[in-house]
């Protein structure tokens, strides 16, 4: 039976001693986490491993005995480690042995059958894996493997053998606390033994997080209170605030700010990552922000930009009456109905009047109104993009107006046509039965019915045009608007502390873990060296992508052609809280 | 100790399996596929530049001349390092797990461990590929949720492609160490 020792690179050149780990009987493998050195008092080293198994609830127990020597093993040194195994009993016992300055290890575990049998006690095959400490302990493995109980003892259910040894190596911190230059009874090598490393800064940064994040904290409820009083509640106000994108992107940031700054710990490892990158995404749209601000003071955008929207505005009007004149007379070959061209077509050229005298209207005080706005690109490129998107939507307002104007004549024409058609044939629609029943009807009625549906059928494609031409540029704004959404979504969502740390310190996130044969001799234990696996880019944004606002299309291709087909509105996407029309 | 044998794709390309076995646990075969030619390398990039030409003398534009050599290079590197493997290795361990490594030719390695509690079996599979019946090696993982049930087929050695005969070779050294496995883990 073969059994597996993990061995940790650290303790490789170290000197002799006393192996001390975990012992995993499922997988029947022992982790070894350190070497306790000679000289040692054996009741001391209990002591020590009884302290570090109530503090870390991790079973950690002396596995055996670790060789490092010279040339030829003293026959003392052999008889003196076999006494060990006396003291401190363990099933099955390791004895470790390396040449010092070459690559030959050997290894075998002992069942120690107690001084009175002679027999020989069964021997195993033992297979050496060796295992970076520090990145072990450090890495996360995805998925996280859920361990059941975290009592005393060897409890691992059928999580994966890995996984229980990426457990253990995690919960012993408490072992590697001492280093060599502790005035401690028991020396202890491992991967910190060369003293415990950290760094000012992030000491300090620890050390500041407490009363800044208090600080923050009591601003933000400020901030939220002051937004959620009555007077928002109100309706003019509410409506406002709930079809603007401006508003949602503002409340979502307040949101993530809240969480970032609670003074309440992260849980777990997934909450602290979710935190970490709320916080550089924040940051990200900030800097952002602050550099597009810049490049629009060093140019004085905003000044051309004030100067050119009437202009702009008004050659989009223009452009609007040339295409009902244009639709007023023949438009492509097709002969409309003279009198419904004419009132249709006068009705929107008042409506671009009025929306003209509107602009001329709010002229000079948009160059104000345009440097505030400019302002708010210090809160982010997000709150920006929303505004820009705002603006697009408040600026072609007439587009959606005419657009509402040509779907509801449509669909009443449509409405009237299938009712009419159902007449004409003899049916009705039966309202209680939620079907179509046959009808008779008196002579008038049918005269007068087939009357209208020959009219209205008659009168259908000059609706039909314009409500076709209407929707298209409904629908290119909508697109515009959806594409400014779609990147706001894509800065908000991107988990760039999670990629940053995947590009940097590729050990921190885990997929699994790999192998490599190390230089083998017949004769020799079968040495292997366990390397992590780090994950793919793509698992990484799946597993950390932040929740967005959510506002994405909730119709599919084929509900959308139903809806332009009958005419019924269609309203691309949605926020919170809105009810259906 | 070392062993190389040679044999055929399904396509009638050379393989190359290389074995070695570290020890009576632990096995590793290399299957080294056909290496890109310079034939192929030449006739892709003299018909990238020739349709570029062409439309260059439609356009009387030089920017398509430059943006042709551009895309044949990234073409060339994307290939090497996303698409063309060079060899696939299967490493059996006793009681660890199984491990597939494929190297891509620009040195790049992509590697899939599996662990020994979740394989139920080593099986050789027949499938449908295009217009052709063809056999490939699997691993079947074992089902958490049902003991007899099988959660997933992952096929082994996808870009190499070997036949029948090099299947079984592979086959039969697997089952050892897997029965092997078996045999230890039921026994206390």
């Amino acid at each position: 039976m073969v059994l597996k020792a993990f061995f940790p690179t650290c303790c490789a050149s170290a000197d002799s001693g006393l192996l001390v780990g975990r012992w995993v009987p499922e997988q029947s493998s022992a982790v070894v986490l350190a070497v306790v050195h000679f000289p040692f008092i054996p009741i001391q080293v209990k002591e020590l491993l009884a302290q570090v198994q109530q503090a870390s609830q991790v079973g950690v127990t002396v596995l055996g005995t670790w060789c490092h020597r010279r040339q030829e093993p003293e026959e003392s040194l052999g008889h003196f480690l076999e006494g060990l195994g006396a003291i401190f009993s363990h099933k099955p016992w390791f004895q470790l042995c390396r040449e010092r300055g070459s690559k030959s290890w050997s290894c075998k575990a002992t069942h120690w059958q107690g001084p009175t049998s002679h027999a020989a006690s069964g021997e195993d095959q033992v297979m050496l894996i060796f295992y970076d400490q520090r990145k072990v302990l450090l890495s996360q493995l995805h998925p996280p493997a859920v361990l059941p109980d975290r009592q005393a003892g060897d409890t691992t259910a059928s999580a994966g053998g890995l996984a229980a040894v990426f457990d253990t190596v995690a919960r012993s911190e408490a072992l590697f606390q001492s280093d060599r230059f502790d005035e401690g009874p028991v020396r202890l090598s491992h991967w910190q033994s060369e003293g415990v490393e950290a760094s000012i800064l992030v000491e300090l940064a620890k050390w500041a997080a407490g009363p800044v994040c208090l600080l923050l904290a009591c601003l933000l409820s400020l901030v939220s209170a002051a937004s959620a009083c009555r007077v928002f509640k109100l309706w003019p106000l509410s409506f406002i605030w709930s079809k603007l994108s401006t508003c949602e992107q503002l409340r979502h940031r307040l949101e993530q700010l809240t969480l970032i700054f609670s003074t309440r710990k992260a849980k777990n490892p997934a909450q602290l990552m979710r935190k970490a990158n709320m916080l550089v995404s924040v940051l990200l749209d900030v800097a952002l922000g602050l550099m597009l601000l810049s490049w629009l003071h060093r140019k004085d955008l905003i000044g051309q930009l004030a100067d050119a929207l009437i202009p702009v505005a008004d050659h989009v009007a223009e452009e609007l009456q040339h295409l009902l004149q244009w639709l007023m007379g023949a438009p492509a070959g097709l002969k409309m109905n003279r009198a419904l061209d004419q009132v249709l077509g006068r009705f929107f050229l008042y409506h671009i009047h009025l929306w003209i005298s509107y602009i001329h209207l709010m002229s000079p005080f948009i160059e104000r109104i345009l440097w505030h706005v400019g302002l708010s690109a210090c809160l982010g490129l997000t709150v920006a993009l929303s505004i820009l998107s705002d603006i697009i939507a408040l600026l072609t307002f007439h587009i959606y107006c005419f657009y509402v104007y040509g779907a509801r004549l449509y669909c009443l024409k449509i409405h009237g046509l299938s009712s009419l058609w159902r007449l004409f044939r003899g049916k009705k629609w039966n309202v209680l039965r939620q079907r179509v029943d046959s009808c008779s009807y008196d002579l008038d009625q049918l005269f007068i019915g087939t009357l209208l549906f020959t009219i209205l059928v008659f009168l259908l494609p000059t609706t039909a045009l314009y409500y076709l031409v209407f929707t298209l540029l409904r629908l290119l704004v909508v697109t515009v608007q959806g594409l400014i959404h779609l990147l706001v979504d894509l800065i908000n969502s991107l988990p760039l502390y999670s990629l940053g740390l995947r590009l940097c310190r590729p050990y921190r996130l885990a997929a699994g873990v790999k192998f490599r044969v190390l230089e083998h001799e017949t004769g020799r234990p079968l040495r292997l060296l366990m390397q992590i696996n780090p994950l793919p880019y793509s698992r990484v944004v799946h597993t950390y992508r932040l929740p967005t606002c959510g506002c994405h299309p909730k119709h599919s291709w084929g509900s959308l052609c139903r809806k332009l087909f009958f005419g019924e509105l269609i309203y691309p996407w949605r926020q919170r809280g809105d009810k259906q029309d | 100790m070392e062993d190389e044998q040679s044999f055929s794709d399904i396509c009638g390309g050379r393989l190359a399996l290389q074995r070695r076995c570290y020890s009576p646990s632990c096995l590793e075969f290399c299957l080294s596929c056909p290496r890109i030619t310079l034939r192929s390398l030449t006739a892709v990039t003299c018909t990238v530049w020739l349709a570029a030409y062409g439309l260059f003398t439609l356009c009387e534009n030089s920017m398509i001349l430059s943006a042709a050599i551009f895309i044949t290079l990234l073409g060339l590197l994307g290939y090497l390092h996303f698409v063309k493997i060079d060899h696939e290795t299967l490493l059996i361990i006793d009681s660890l797990g199984i491990q597939m490594t494929s190297s891509y030719a620009s040195g790049k390695e992509s590697t899939t461990f599996i662990e020994m509690g979740e394989v139920k079996d080593v099986v050789i599979n027949e499938a449908i590929y295009m217009q052709k019946v063809i056999y490939y090696l699997c691993i079947l993982l074992k089902d958490p949720v049902e003991p007899h049930g099988i959660s997933q087929v992952v096929p082994l050695f996808q870009s190499a492609k070997p036949r029948l005969d090099c299947l079984i070779e592979v086959y039969r050294s697997c089952q050892d160490i897997l029965a092997h496995q078996k045999a230890t883990s039921t026994s206390p």
